[in-house]
């Protein structure tokens, strides 16, 4: 085993599938000679050549239709989106369009793509870079939506990704592209979409997040743990559709719950755990459910990140909170 | 309407730097040969079968107009008119070329495989009008103005890399000409020099809003120029003409030279759909009957009648054949099971999710009842 990126995690899941499977195609925007903006497919052209790992055009509309083209001709696309806050530019493609192919034709094509997008602030990127808007994806039914939290699960989740036979969203916090380094496998593994990890059991408040809040919630724990408070951290990794097996069984386990999104208050899919939770839950709480999240304002200049991103402070403070409601 | 092009010949209409666009012809309004160069090699059966398939058009048309009225069929947009258009660009392909249509192009697809009782079922609103044969290389009639375009460029980047000898073939109108997708779709496509065929049917009017409103450009066809593409202006009211651009255009990007787009001047003799929409608030009056005399089955009958090659009885024998045919269609889709919510949320993924799973249990429970 070896201690790796989540970056690199995410280049040798592709290298795999490019591998294993030839009807795989990576194309975006510069992923190909120059490997991508983040080196997410460096070298991948130069192994498997410029008919599986190509560059485009500068137009985000035209690769979410070409990928929806060549899912009908039998291939499995990889289609990049720079930043996911490009993703305004191809949303008739992804949510009018690939999600909607197998329900509209009756089951009778289906379009295994996966979009790749980096999204997450902490990074100072300029604007439209970081936003967090997976809640828009999230709600379209027919995709479904994938974020990991770190190199291990990104490695095993991204191999699922491509695998699975309907779209989906697969978005790579760049917080955590290069922040931290993990334990990841050399050979091929999976991690089934739409499951939930717990990533720390605990007794007395549970913490039910993703992306690069898992990490901040792990760091609020340790703080927690000092003070007495024993947090469980249940990961999504699937924003859509939801574990709500997982989800239930920590509400039912602890009976207090914080909901935890880096995405505005507004947008996210804490509304929607929230909401499960109060319908298939309740009698289970001993406390309303905490969101934290946000300011619902459009995503800070770079140099406010600091002070708008949630973050562990934050989530102490609102655990503290429904462990003393 | 740009004067008739009698002067250039098919490749040199089809190079990249061809930057003139006047309009194509081969039958005039008279049905007499204006552009004998250009005339498509075709046997007697194969002209009497764009006939018989424009006269079907037009006779699909009058009879979905009827069903539409009486409540039989749901969306409908009239496709009286662009038949030339329509059936000219359909007949010159394979059945192993993809088509993506829009939203006008019902006749293409059924002529292109689609069972006609499925094409009844999409305009009631039904999923089995849209649930393809395998072999059907097709996607069901496009809502979304120009995401056709865009599909295109997968479809047709796809049959290179397979080295399929088949081309993907699409249609927009005039209006959608101004799309961002529209420009992407012919954009990335020439980029690639993928096997593309793009058609505009510039039929005058995007519901209400005149051709000369999307924009400044005196042709749509030129707008090839923007992704250094061949692009032609043909008369759309002339299936000759349409049908021998398509095969060149055809035969041009299947040899590895990247796709053409087509501008077809034609007209709709109607509403631009059936749901309320009256023609007759924005046009000016006149304008139909100016374009009643280029009606495409009144000169390419005229032509046919030359030869020899048609008459009033084979016509009429047409016309009661499609009525035949529409009326076993009509009574197929009424006999097709009413849908099922428990099979719409079997039809979201391969595998369902704990949430879809509960709703289908719920609805099988009640539609078992």
């Amino acid at each position: 085993m070896a201690q790796k990126t989540m970056i690199e995690a995410i280049t040798e899941a592709l290298a795999i599938e490019l591998r294993n499977d030839k009807e795989t195609l990576i194309f975006g925007e510069d992923v190909g000679l120059n490997g991508g903006v983040f080196r997410a497919t460096q070298g991948l052209q130069a192994e498997f050549g410029e008919d599986r790992v190509f560059n485009t055009p500068l137009a985000e509309s035209g690769i979410g239709g070409m990928a929806i083209g060549l899912a009908l001709q039998g291939f499995r696309p990889i289609p990049e989106i720079q930043f996911f806050g490009f993703v305004f530019e191809v949303f008739d493609s992804v949510a009018a369009q690939a999600a909607r192919t197998r329900y509209r034709m009756g089951g009778s094509r289906n379009l295994p793509i996966t979009f790749r997008a980096p999204f997450g602030g902490g990074v100072h990127t300029p604007e439209l870079h970081a936003d967090n808007l997976e809640g828009l994806i999230a709600q379209n039914p027919g995709i479904k939506v994938v974020i990991p939290s770190g190199p291990y699960d990104a490695k095993g989740l991204l191999l699922s990704s491509i695998r699975d036979n309907d779209p989906v969203f697969f978005l790579e916090h760049m917080k955590l592209y290069r922040s931290f380094r993990e334990e990841v496998p050399e050979k091929e593994y999976t991690i089934p979409l739409g499951k939930a990890n717990i990533v720390k059991e605990g007794t007395d408040v549970s913490i039910i997040t993703y992306g690069a809040m898992v990490r901040e919630a792990l760091k609020a724990a340790e703080t927690l743990a000092k003070e007495g408070i024993s947090v469980e951290i249940l990961d999504l990794r699937t924003v859509q559709p939801l574990d709500i097996e997982a989800i239930v069984a920590t509400t039912e386990k602890t009976g207090r719950v914080v909901m935890v999104q880096e995405a505005q208050r507004q947008g996210g899919v804490g509304a929607k755990v929230m909401a499960e939770i109060t319908e298939r839950a309740v009698l289970s709480l001993e406390a309303p459910i905490g969101l934290v999240a946000a300011p619902d304002t459009v995503f800070p200049f770079g140099q406010a990140e600091h002070d708008w991103l949630p973050n562990a402070h934050d989530i102490e403070e609102k655990v503290r909170e429904i462990h003393a409601f | 309407m740009t004067n008739a092009n009698k002067a250039m010949s098919m490749a040199d209409l089809l190079r990249p730097d061809n930057f003139n666009f006047d309009m194509v012809q081969i039958l005039d309004a008279e049905g007499k040969v204006v552009n004998p160069e250009l005339m498509p090699d075709l046997s007697d059966e194969e002209l009497v079968q764009m006939m018989e398939d424009m006269v079907w058009e037009r006779t699909l048309h009058e009879r979905s107009t009827a069903l539409n009225r009486q409540g039989r069929l749901g969306f409908y947009a009239p496709t009286f008119g662009q038949e030339a258009s329509q059936i000219g660009s359909i007949s010159a392909l394979t059945k192993e070329d993809f088509i993506l249509p829009g939203y006008r192009d019902v006749p293409q697809l059924i002529k292109h495989g689609l069972p006609l009782h499925k094409a009844f079922l999409w305009s009631r609103g039904h999923v089995e009008g849209n649930n393809y044969p395998e072999d059907l290389n097709a996607l069901p009639p496009q809502i979304i103005i120009g995401a056709q375009y865009v599909q295109t460029i997968g479809v047709a980047l796809g049959m290179k890399m397979r080295k399929k000898q088949t081309v993907a073939v699409t249609w927009t109108g005039d209006g959608g000409s101004s799309q961002g997708d529209f420009y992407e779709g012919i954009n990335f496509t020439g980029a690639y020099k993928a096997p593309a065929i793009f058609f505009i049917q510039n039929n005058g009017w995007a519901i209400s809003t005149p051709r000369d409103l999307q924009t400044a450009a005196p042709t749509l066809a030129q707008k090839a120029v923007a992704a250094g593409i061949p692009g032609i202006v043909v008369d759309g009211m002339d299936i000759l003409a349409v049908y021998a651009i398509t095969k060149a255009a055809r035969e041009y990007a299947v040899a590895g030279n990247g796709p053409v787009l087509i501008e077809t001047l034609c007209y709709r003799f109607g509403p631009h759909t059936l749901s309320g929409d009256d023609p007759k608030r924005y046009q000016p009056e006149g304008v139909q009957d100016e374009w009643r005399a280029k009606d495409p089955l009144i000169r390419f009958r005229k032509y046919l009648e030359s030869k020899n090659l048609w008459s009033q009885e084979k016509e009429d024998q047409v016309i009661e054949r499609t009525k035949e045919e529409i009326k076993e269609a009509i009574k197929m889709a009424d006999t097709t099971p009413k849908q099922k919510i428990s099979d719409f949320l079997k039809n979201m993924y391969e595998t369902p999710d704990f949430v879809t799973q509960e709703q289908i249990s719920k609805f099988e429970a009640k539609e078992n009842k």
